[in-house]
């Protein structure tokens, strides 16, 4: 059985369960023993909690349902859509010299990818693969920092994992290159995927990730995605998500972190389509002295709908973390913005700050922003803002004493407002990329 | 014909029942400087935000003649682009927004309304350091987003320094004084005194005389409760240095 459809005639969580005992043990196997004992109580877990309604308090303003319950199918077994490079080439970032990995609907394509020479030990590849050759690491990781107890989603995606991405950083090393994970959807049917990533950076590594994500179809998808980062102690990982799936595409993103002392990391995501895109982004920082960065901006247009959800959890002292997200809302496009901060009894000296500011350009976007701090500890620093507003008559008046026109003024204050998240961008190539894409997106404003 | 008519102007707040302006008449030549001074709250800035075409204004009647066309129906842009230039009182800061590109954007459009090639890249840089080193401005500066975290005087030196850039016909300087130490303003009065040209008019607005020690002004006007009440040459600033605002307004009194 290469695919299986849903079944529309029962409840959404009936049709996955089902489709899990149909699979389970043929489609679903067992390439890798961890990965497979998880799937069982995966799935009784996700039958537990059900698909999240707007009364969970997680998810009030995002309505994840009414986007699960569709005909999709859910493709089981490997199935090559015939594409070449030329077709790929569009989503290529120019002047990122990258080991690149080009994943098709979840699954790592090997003729696309183009992976090049890797220092000695570095691991880049599919998850399915690795569960094979490096089943230690697997075992080590996966499963460990995702966690699916409270999460429905990702209870989903861990019961129905076949593949994704996977990298391994062997300790101490730095991996000068950027890893470059492009992933498409290419396909005919409305599909539902469940991609699963794992990257592993033990003590003292060093790598920069870019994950880029674009569709070559006008079908629904929903994308359900877990992402699982390991920052060993003194490492520094860079992990950068480009959302550009189109407007028939939906996702769940789910991005978890665990740091260990004095590690960095770092999560910068840029969100310029999809239909409804929730990321729940998660860092632990289990170790002392870790930075944790959180990066987000979203260029809502049309009836997008995008759900920032971060939680940062400080279980360690002397941390600090920051967290940035902008928005700016055309048209009838919604932005929701829920950011926790956690600071464990003990953890002392911790140094927290989260921003969250908007730019509603008309009177049907919107934005539900949300901070929430829960602190047990007495000698810390959190601060946390956020700022709704149209863009500044003051500064547009100055531009346009320049000479500026006030279309050009406003767009200049647009790219302005956006710049700050983009300089976050520690990658010139990508910098300049995701700077051009905001830049010929705002050029169609105002016109 | 005067680079600057204005005729019995009267300005009031958008939207509240406040006047500001009762009356200003003002002709500027091309070549002439002139100063307003008048104590704070007298309208000097208003008439300032009004040439420049701030919209919570509204004009309530009398004209303004700019080159002999009316400017009040001109967008603030197309000020600019016609050669009008306003050195802020409270220049805002961009943070984001590189002086760089935003002086390329600027010099660009006014170069393009005056029939003239857009300057690319490399010319348009080294324009830009030449006017740079002309105004005695830190290079850095034009390396940062405009105004963000640059101090006081830094904020007083990069408006006149964008008047050099855009060349204007007409430069009306908003309280440009206000707040700098002597030796910005020094540079602030040498930057204008660099810039002072027979196909020039400036139109100064200023609380003190102090800047028209280096400045030296061919008229100056008092303004009092939203009318120009006085006018004299340069000996007049001297007067209300010496003997303040109050003899102005008892004669103005007087001889209502």
């Amino acid at each position: 059985m290469s695919t299986t459809a849903l079944d529309t005639s029962v409840r959404p969580e009936d049709r996955f369960i089902s489709a899990f005992e149909v699979n389970h043990g043929e489609a679903l196997n067992g390439t890798n023993a961890s990965i497979s004992k998880q799937r069982t109580d995966a799935i009784e877990r996700f039958a537990e909690l059900g698909i999240p309604t707007n009364n969970l308090e997680a998810w009030k303003y995002t309505d994840i349902s009414s986007v699960i319950d569709r005909p999709y199918t859910l493709p089981l077994a490997p199935e090559r859509p015939s594409l070449d490079t030329d077709d790929i080439a569009p989503f290529l970032i120019d002047d990122l010299d990258a080991h690149r990995v080009v994943l098709i609907n979840g699954r790592v394509d090997e003729v696309l990818s183009d992976i090049g020479d890797l220092p000695d030990g570095v691991v880049v590849s599919s998850l399915a693969q690795a569960g094979s050759t490096h089943p230690d690491v697997v075992e080590e990781h996966y499963g460990k920092y995702a966690d699916f107890e409270d999460e429905a989603l990702t209870a989903l995606n861990t019961a129905f994992v076949q593949d994704g991405a996977f990298v391994y950083v062997p300790s101490g090393t730095v991996v000068e290159k950027p890893i470059f994970f492009l992933h498409l959807t290419a396909t005919e049917q409305d599909l539902l995927l469940q991609p699963r990533h794992l990257f592993v950076a033990e003590d003292g590594a060093i790598a920069r990730i870019v994950e880029a994500q674009h569709s070559l179809s006008d079908a629904q998808t929903f994308t359900n995605t877990v992402s699982e980062s390991f920052v060993g102690e003194k490492a520094n990982l860079e992990h950068y998500l480009i959302q550009d799936q189109g407007p028939s595409a939906s996702q769940v993103h789910t991005r978890a972190a665990q740091q260990k002392d004095d590690s960095v990391y770092t999560t910068i995501s840029a969100t310029f389509t999809g239909e409804v895109v929730r990321n729940n982004v998660t860092i632990e920082a289990d170790g002392s002295f870790c930075e944790s960065n959180f990066y987000g901006l979203v260029v809502g247009k049309d009836d997008m709908h995008v759900d920032n959800h971060t939680f940062m959890g400080h279980v360690q002292p002397d941390c600090s973390s920051n967290e940035l997200y902008k928005h700016v809302l055309n048209d009838e496009s919604t932005g929701v913005f829920n950011g926790k901060v956690f600071v464990s009894r003990g953890s002392q000296r911790i140094d927290a700050y989260q921003q969250n500011d908007t730019l509603v350009l008309t009177k049907d976007a919107e934005i539900y922003t949300k901070p929430e701090l829960e602190i047990y500890a007495d000698d810390v620093v959190c601060s946390h803002g956020a700022t709704t507003g149209q863009i500044d008559e003051e500064s547009l008046f100055y531009l346009r004493s320049r000479g500026l026109s006030k279309r050009r003024a406003r767009i200049l204050m647009l790219q302005a407002f956006a710049q700050e998240v983009i300089d976050e961008i520690q990658l010139d190539s990508l910098e300049e990329h995701v700077a051009e894409r905001v830049r010929t997106r705002f050029s169609s404003y105002f016109a | 014909m005067a680079l600057l008519e204005i005729k019995n102007l009267h300005v009031g707040v958008e939207d509240e029942d406040i006047k500001i302006l009762n009356g200003v008449d003002l002709t500027l030549d091309t070549g002439d400087l002139h100063a307003i001074m008048g104590p704070n709250g007298s309208g000097k800035s208003t008439l300032a935000a009004v040439l420049a075409g701030r919209e919570e204004y509204e004009v309530l009647d009398g004209e303004i003649l700019y080159d002999g066309e009316d400017l009040l129906e001109l967008e603030p842009e197309e000020r600019a682009e016609a050669g009008v230039f306003l050195a802020f009182q409270y220049p805002v800061e961009l943070p984001g927004v590189s002086m760089t590109n935003f002086l390329k954007e600027a010099v660009n459009s006014v170069r393009e309304a005056r029939g003239q090639d857009e300057l690319g890249s490399a010319d348009f840089l080294q324009y830009m350091r030449e006017r740079a080193d002309m105004m005695g401005l830190n290079a850095d500066l034009t390396k940062r987003s405009v105004n963000e975290g640059f101090s006081g005087g830094e904020k007083k030196r990069n408006e006149i320094f964008q008047l050099a850039m855009l060349e204007p016909k007409l430069a009306i300087l908003d309280e440009t004084d206000s707040g700098l130490d002597i030796d910005a303003l020094k540079n602030v009065a040498d930057g204008v005194n660099k810039l002072r040209s027979e196909d020039r008019g400036f139109l100064i607005i200023t609380h003190y005389q102090r800047i028209l020690d280096y400045i030296v002004p061919d008229h100056v006007h008092v303004m009092l409760d939203g009318k120009i009440v006085r006018t004299g040459d340069k000996d007049l600033a001297l007067e209300l240095e010496e003997h303040g605002y109050d003899w102005v307004r008892e004669e103005a009194a007087a001889a209502a």
